[in-house]
């Protein structure tokens, strides 16, 4: 009954033109930024190229140190715990229009709050941790929408500016009134007793965190995908006016959804103090919230697309150490790499509803 | 120096902030006009911290191979231009935002100059002059406040101009009419896709010579910590200074003597706390952009076509 054009391949013509104009679209979703991906890493190659360093013994460098053995995915995976909820705290408040770039403070006072918290003690103590953590991550980053939507602040710059006072405030706790005085070289809160410290997961060779920011990437997807809150945040994301003529509470939205991401930023914290470092001290900054940044936009603020990015970036920056002592390069060289990947990626948003191979009209036309 | 130096007490905090504000303030001044320029045009450019650093490290880099601090400057201003070039015109593609890119060029312009700046941490290169304004006290703190860097004076100077050139010149008035709106610039046969893209490159140079002044005179060293923010506070100043070049040379002396509250008081022996004197400048930055802006209606004095309320 129904035609295509005359130029579609014959799989084509074995599906409904609506079905194909519906994955006509989800691969341009998908091609788009696996093509800008590749971009930036080819602009990279030509970088290391121009320098004099071959890029095919950096990507098999990378490769190796990353992805290559079943060691190097323990690895990456450890990296990429932290990132998927550090990469929620920056696509949450995107669906709402926000640019929240400040993740790393409330990181920091999400690990201090979960070692104050440990200091009490009880039994409910891992409990009292973990909701000490969030709130602190929650109130931060929270605020920072609120300025935004209450005062019409920049969310952009005002939580870069709350992470650099948030990382003040930590380095004041931790090297002065919460110090333990047997920390000498390295300023650290009490170190947590043994029963506080967290496990890894049987068999995986991960911490918990890995399995807490995948569900957190899932359920962060329910809830803008299958939610009437979620529904309403995309609504207003795309046009407050238009929300706000429908009675939808766009000030609670952009503060939830803002507080939703500091909360789990400030899981990371916990994480990190409670599975990794044993205590909270400057190990705590170790820059997850900037590359949480690049994942969000890489995974163009869709929760679940951020498990893919996240474990891309976490083996690059795995790898970073092995590629410093073989190539002889900079240990800022994956920083380097990222920030071509990233300007690739919004260069990228160029493209959408440009490229005629993924027009719905194509394959859509019955 | 060391001759001459009195005992002032508690005096000695204020005049440490005062020196301090002189000191500190230059790089907030040319990161602050860069940033008032580009968004007289209508663009954002958040990139300015990455373009300071990089600034910091090329302006050191060539200043020790060449010997010569000022062929640090100019090497640091051109770098800056490129950055600023790279977000102007990769922001003239449609849907390119040009926050994220600022972002994006944020953390590509810090990675690159912590890699090449790797060889430059250890040696010293040479200072950038300062002029001693301050001969004629006996007093050494007093002498030490009053050396005033050429820098400074050439930003104050480039306030003025830029004030001028907004008020009385067709370059400024082409600048204000495109960061009004493209389509009123493009009624007036002026492109503004090119008049962004070279007032932000012009506005990265800025930005790029502040950060050489970080590392040839004040700290006066290049290393990974030379900057914590200065670049992005001073994209925050200009909304405090509502987007007018002298305002900028004011708020830049307010924020450099809240940045020098830390060390004075260190200096008189007030130790405890030092983290949060140091976070002085974040706290007053936030303050001044609460009170600056407002929820309802586009801020007094806005370029109509800036994407700050969007």
């Amino acid at each position: 009954m129904t035609q295509t054009l005359p130029d579609a391949p014959l799989f084509a013509q074995a599906l409904g033109p609506a079905a194909l104009a519906g994955l006509a679209r989800r691969a341009e979703a998908v091609a788009i930024p696996l093509g800008a991906l590749l971009a930036g890493l080819a602009a990279f190659s030509l970088f290391l190229a121009a320098l004099g360093h071959s890029p095919a013994a950096f990507y098999a460098l990378v490769w190796r140190a990353g992805f290559g053995t079943g060691f190097s995915w323990e690895n990456t995976l450890s990296r990429a715990a932290p990132l998927l909820l550090a990469a929620l705290c920056v696509a949450l408040p995107a669906r709402l229009g926000l640019v929240v770039i400040g993740g790393e403070g409330a990181i920091a006072l999400g690990g201090l709050a979960a070692a104050v918290a440990a200091g009490i003690g009880g039994p409910l103590a891992p409990a009292l941790m973990a909701l000490a953590a969030m709130a602190a991550g929650a109130l931060w980053i929270g605020a920072v929408g609120w300025l935004r939507h209450a005062r019409g602040v920049n969310e952009t710059i005002s939580s870069l500016l709350m992470a650099y006072v948030a990382i003040a405030l930590f380095n004041h706790l931790v090297e002065g009134p919460l110090r333990d005085p047997a920390s000498l070289n390295k300023p650290s809160t009490a170190p947590l007793p043994d029963a506080l410290r967290m496990g890894e997961i049987p068999g995986v060779g991960v911490h918990w965190g890995l399995a807490v920011g995948v569900a957190a990437c899932a359920l962060s997807w329910l809830l803008i995908e299958r939610t009437r809150w979620g529904f309403a945040a995309r609504i207003a994301g795309g046009n407050v006016r238009a929300a706000q003529l429908q009675g939808l509470p766009v000030g609670a939205l952009v503060v939830g959804f803002a507080a939703l991401g500091g909360a789990f930023a400030g899981l990371v914290g916990l994480f990190e103090v409670a599975a990794v470092h044993g205590a909270a001290n400057a190990s705590l900054m170790a820059g997850y919230g900037y590359s949480g940044i690049l994942i969000a936009f890489l995974a163009r603020h869709n929760p679940l697309a951020i498990i893919p990015a996240a474990v891309l970036v976490g083996g690059l920056e795995a790898s970073g150490g092995l590629v410093q002592r073989r190539m002889d390069l900079p240990d800022a060289t994956v920083l380097v790499l990222e920030g071509f990947v990233f300007v690739a990626i919004l260069l990228s948003e160029t493209l959408y509803g440009r490229c005629r191979v993924f027009a719905p009209e194509r394959w859509g036309r019955a | 120096m060391s001759d001459g130096v009195t005992d002032l007490g508690l005096w000695g905090v204020p005049l440490a902030m005062l020196a301090g504000a002189i000191r500190v303030s230059t790089p907030f001044l040319f990161v602050s006009l860069g940033e008032c320029l580009t968004e007289r045009s209508g663009r954002i450019n958040l990139g300015l911290e990455g373009t300071l650093v990089f600034g910091a490290m090329a302006g050191y880099a060539i200043a020790y191979e060449t010997g010569s601090p000022w062929l640090g400057v100019l090497a640091a201003a051109l770098s800056g231009a490129v950055f600023g070039l790279a977000h102007g015109v990769m922001c003239a593609l449609p849907r390119v935002n040009d926050i994220a890119i600022g972002i994006a060029l944020m953390l590509l312009g810090t990675g690159l100059a912590f890699f090449f700046g790797k060889p430059y941490v250890q040696p010293v290169a040479p200072d950038l002059p300062s002029i001693p304004f301050g001969w004629w006290s006996d007093i050494a703190q007093v002498r030490a406040a009053l050396d005033v860097n050429a820098l400074f004076l050439i930003g104050l100077a480039l306030a003025l101009g830029m004030a001028w050139m907004f008020r009385a010149t067709r370059a400024g008035l082409i600048v204000r009419v495109v960061g009004d709106g493209a389509e009123a610039a493009r009624a007036l046969g002026v492109d503004p896709l090119r008049v962004r893209a070279l007032s932000t490159a012009a506005g990265g140079a800025l930005a790029g010579v502040g950060g050489a002044y970080l590392s040839l005179y004040y700290p006066g060293s290049w290393n990974e910590g030379i900057s914590s923010g200065q670049g992005l506070m001073a994209v925050a100043l200009v909304i405090f200074a509502r987007w007018r070049p002298v305002n900028c040379f004011w708020a830049a002396l307010l924020f450099g003597g809240a940045g020098a509250l830390g060390p004075a008081l260190q200096s008189v022996g007030v130790t405890g706390g030092y983290h949060l004197f140091n976070a002085a400048p974040y706290v007053l930055t936030l303050g001044l952009l609460i009170a600056a802006s407002s929820p309802s209606r586009a801020l007094a004095g806005a370029p109509a076509a800036l994407g700050f309320n969007r």
